[in-house]
């Protein structure tokens, strides 16, 4: 059905590489969920069925790994054998935490306020900003600069942390 | 077997080969099945030409002579609504799986309950009665309904039925629906979002591309799903919604201000059930009218006669209109789209015809909603081609005939931590079937036994997540804390049903359960839960803070004792006096809501052990105990 001990890239047919056509991606996602998804194996026997549960799951971990870029990094460092986000090393650039307590602290005063165009205009922010992290990922990876590396990945997740905390807000306020 | 035979590629399985398997839409209010046949979708009539089974359930006594006993579903009990409302139940689906402090208006319904803890039980006549079990009865007399005319009274039996359920039906819910099929006979082939089978009836019949909205508002349950439709496939991006909000609650309204206006207080459950009866007929006129009378005799002589204006119906229910609207912005935000990216938007449910529910939806998403489908049947008609293709009728037909479904888990997945927070495995709109492991580690030397509490919802706190299950994992080999590796797996299916296994990782020990409803928040809660969780986001984040200080102080102290137990011999008096007062002021404050202060001697303490750290580490390094970090000396 599938090969289970294969890297999400390879799973998925694609270079490992952190640049991703996510076009082909998302084709390639429909794709192999086509052949493994549970529904395709309802009227197989129990052993065929369960495979398929397996496979589809599998499928699905690896297709959301590979949409998200902090994942997606996170992933290729640890396929060289670099944890990014261990617990005793959690190092980051002090001006970019300066600059993200200072964001966090406007963000708040917003969703006190309720201004959903401050927090709207801060989402689109912090996507440019993810834009740029990621492009310059993309490099550090090719350059293999794996410390840089490491520092991107966890901007970006600091940086999804907060964009999801802006959407929170967003929802409560349009609630 | 033949039956079982599926036809080879390019060659049509032949009539007698066919396997019959059957969608069914087992609603709050009304509930259907419907098949392919000869390629379409039908929904299948009654004798009388009905295709939609009211889901009433009437039980009678055993000795009421020669119907006794009888169980009977649909018009003949509906009949029985207001003259035994005891014994007969309606709406049940607003129990399944639930307590009774879960179900919002209980107080109104007519009915004697019987508290169990997980799941309500019914007193009845002929004995207590589960929410599965009455289902169970309305899903029997559909599938009796589709014996008889597919199956045409000979031996062989259905392959089984696509069920479907609100998008937004937690696990407890779904897992009661899938137990009252299996109660009923029925192979579940699947369990089927309401807003998905849609979408696939719309979707195919319409040859439509691109981004779909699906609202659908049925008698008792609100879900708002958004889709992807692309070559066949059918991608569910987010869906949101309201497990306890529907047409039912617009009836409510009304006959709340029915008896405001006729100034009349607390009706027996018999007048109740009349009253209620009255205002749903009240409500379906003033769909299409602009004035509808409720009339009511009641038992004790006094008389019910008001006259509504649509204008009034609408003042008075407009709030419950609104409170659609945030989960379709939220979802179309998790989406990450905007109104103008949907090219239309499908109505689904009775509840949908309403003109103000037309107007809201027009107004938010600037098009008018799409009505060319019977908003009661397309969800049958979606589960019955699903249905079709499950059990394996369409191999053979042409690539571009088939269609796959791609749904996703609308709550998130989490389990207890520390300080009574939840921490999230899986995130809302996850595609499933999906499975993700997370690790945890002990918080005590010598633990040996971890309780895993299982969450569904979106808060940060235990308390205000719905509790799932609860199980213990055992024989945890007796390490220091924080060495022992579990690691946690969550598997949902394609139902959307958990299971949950756990599993020490340094000695294998496994410990698989399948999520059982447990107590918890009610339904309603699950909703508010996730609209408070947005709201009150900031509040969480300062109990979050709160919580992690003490939390850490208390590993702190429980560390630097362990460490003087072992190694006090490295200190003298003094110096061990100066740990011991920090330890002393630290251990008073801990359960202090002072976070501040507590980070303070939290500090303080770590000042204090500091020259006591360096020289364990010292003699670690001279003992050959090398690589230990620094922190689990301290």
């Amino acid at each position: 059905m599938i090969d289970f001990s294969a890297d999400h890239f390879a799973l998925f047919g694609l270079p490992r590489n952190f640049r991703i056509d996510s076009f082909e991606l998302d084709r390639r996602w429909r794709s192999l969920q086509a052949d493994v998804h549970p529904d395709r194996h309802a009227s197989g026997d129990d052993a065929s069925r369960r495979m398929a549960l397996q496979a589809s799951s599998r499928v699905n971990e690896a297709y959301a790994i590979l949409c998200d870029p902090a994942a997606r990094g996170e992933y290729l460092l640890r396929l060289l054998g670099i944890e990014s986000l261990s617990e005793t090393d959690t190092s980051m650039p002090a001006d970019f935490l300066i600059e993200q307590m200072e964001r966090r602290e406007s963000i708040e005063e917003a969703s006190d306020a309720g201004d959903h165009t401050a927090l709207e205009l801060a989402l689109a922010e912090i996507d440019i900003e993810r834009r740029v992290l990621t492009a310059g990922l993309a490099d550090f990876l090719d350059a293999q600069a794996t410390d840089d590396a490491k520092t991107s990945v966890r901007k970006l997740r600091f940086l999804d942390r907060v964009k999801s905390e802006i959407n929170d807000s967003l929802i409560a306020i349009e609630a | 077997m033949a039956l079982l035979q599926i036809s080879e590629p390019g060659e049509s399985p032949a009539p007698h080969e066919r396997r019959v398997a059957i969608g069914i839409d087992l609603g709050t209010t009304n509930s259907l099945v419907a098949v392919v046949r000869n390629g379409s979708a039908e929904v299948l009539a009654d004798e009388a030409g009905r295709g939609l089974l009211p889901s009433v359930v009437r039980y009678e006594a055993a000795d009421s002579g020669d119907t006794g006993g009888r169980t009977t579903v649909g018009i003949e009990a509906q009949k029985h609504l207001a003259r035994d409302p005891r014994n007969t139940i309606s709406s049940v689906k607003r129990f399944m799986g639930r307590a009774v402090a879960d179900v919002p208006n209980i107080e109104n319904a007519p009915y004697d309950f019987i508290d169990v803890p997980g799941m309500l039980k019914l007193r009845t006549i002929a004995g207590p009665k589960s929410p599965v079990e009455v289902s169970a009865e309305i899903l029997k007399a559909l599938r009796y309904r589709a014996e008889a005319q597919l199956l045409g009274g000979s031996t062989t039996k259905l392959a089984g039925a696509v069920i479907t359920v609100p998008a937004y039906f937690d696990d407890a819910q779904r897992q009661a629906t899938k137990d009252a099929a299996k109660l009923a006979g029925l192979d579940v082939l699947r369990l089927l979002n309401e807003p998905t089978a849609a979408a696939v009836a719309y979707g195919l019949d319409n040859a439509a591309e691109g981004i779909y909205a699906v609202y659908d508002l049925g008698g008792g349950t609100f879900d708002i799903s958004i889709l992807r439709l692309s070559k066949g496939v059918f991608e569910v991006l987010s869906t949101g919604g309201d497990s306890a909000l529907g047409g039912d609650d617009f009836d409510h309204r009304l006959y709340c201000w029915a008896l405001d206006e006729s100034r009349l207080t607390l009706p027996t459950p018999e007048d109740t059930r009349l009253l209620l009866l009255k205002s749903r007929e009240a409500k379906e006129h003033l769909t299409l009218q602009g004035v509808a009378r409720i009339n009511a005799d009641l038992s004790d002589g006094r008389r019910i006669n008001v006259t509504a204006s649509q204008a009034k119906f609408f003042e008075i229910t407009q709030h419950l209109v609104q409170k659609t609207i945030g989960p379709v912005k939220k979802a179309l935000r998790d989406a990450e789209l905007s109104v103008d990216d949907v090219k239309g938007v499908v109505m689904v449910g009775g509840a949908t015809r309403m003109p103000h529910v037309q107007r809201a939806v027009a107004q938010l998403f600037g098009k008018p909603p799409l009505n060319n489908l019977d908003p009661d049947m397309v969800v049958a008609l979606g589960a019955a081609m699903q249905a079709d293709q499950l059990a394996g009728n369409r191999a053979g037909t042409d690539a571009g005939d088939d269609w796959l479904l791609l749904d996703v888990i609308p709550l998130s997945l989490g389990i207890e931590t520390m300080g009574g927070l939840v921490e999230k495995i899986i995130a809302r709109n996850s595609s499933i079937p999906v499975a993700r492991s997370q690790e945890f580690t002990t918080f005590k030397d010598g633990q040996t036994a971890m309780a895993i509490h299982v969450l569904q919802g979106e808060r940060e706190k235990v308390s205000d997540c719905r509790s799932l299950a609860r199980f213990e994992l055992r024989g945890i080999p007796p390490l220091v804390a924080g060495a022992a590796r579990i690691e946690v797996t969550f598997a949902v299916d394609a139902d959307g049903l958990l299971s949950v296994a756990a599993r020490e990782k340094t000695t294998g020990v496994e410990s698989t359960i399948a999520v059982k409803p447990s107590y918890g928040l009610s339904d309603t809660d699950i909703t508010r839960m996730l609209e408070e969780s947005f709201q009150k986001a900031d509040e969480d984040k300062e109990i979050r803070a709160q919580t992690e200080v003490s939390v850490e102080a208390e590993q702190l102290i429980a560390a630097v004792a362990a460490a003087l137990l072992q190694d006090g011999d490295l200190m003298n008096h003094d110096e061990r006096s100066v740990i011991d007062r920090a330890m002393a002021e630290l251990s008073s404050l801990v359960s202090s809501s002072d976070r501040h202060r507590i980070k303070r001697a939290f500090d303080a303490l770590g000042v204090a052990t500091a020259t006591f750290a360096q020289r364990r580490m010292d003699r670690g390094v001279q003992s050959g105990l090398t690589g230990r970090h620094i922190k689990e000396l301290a």
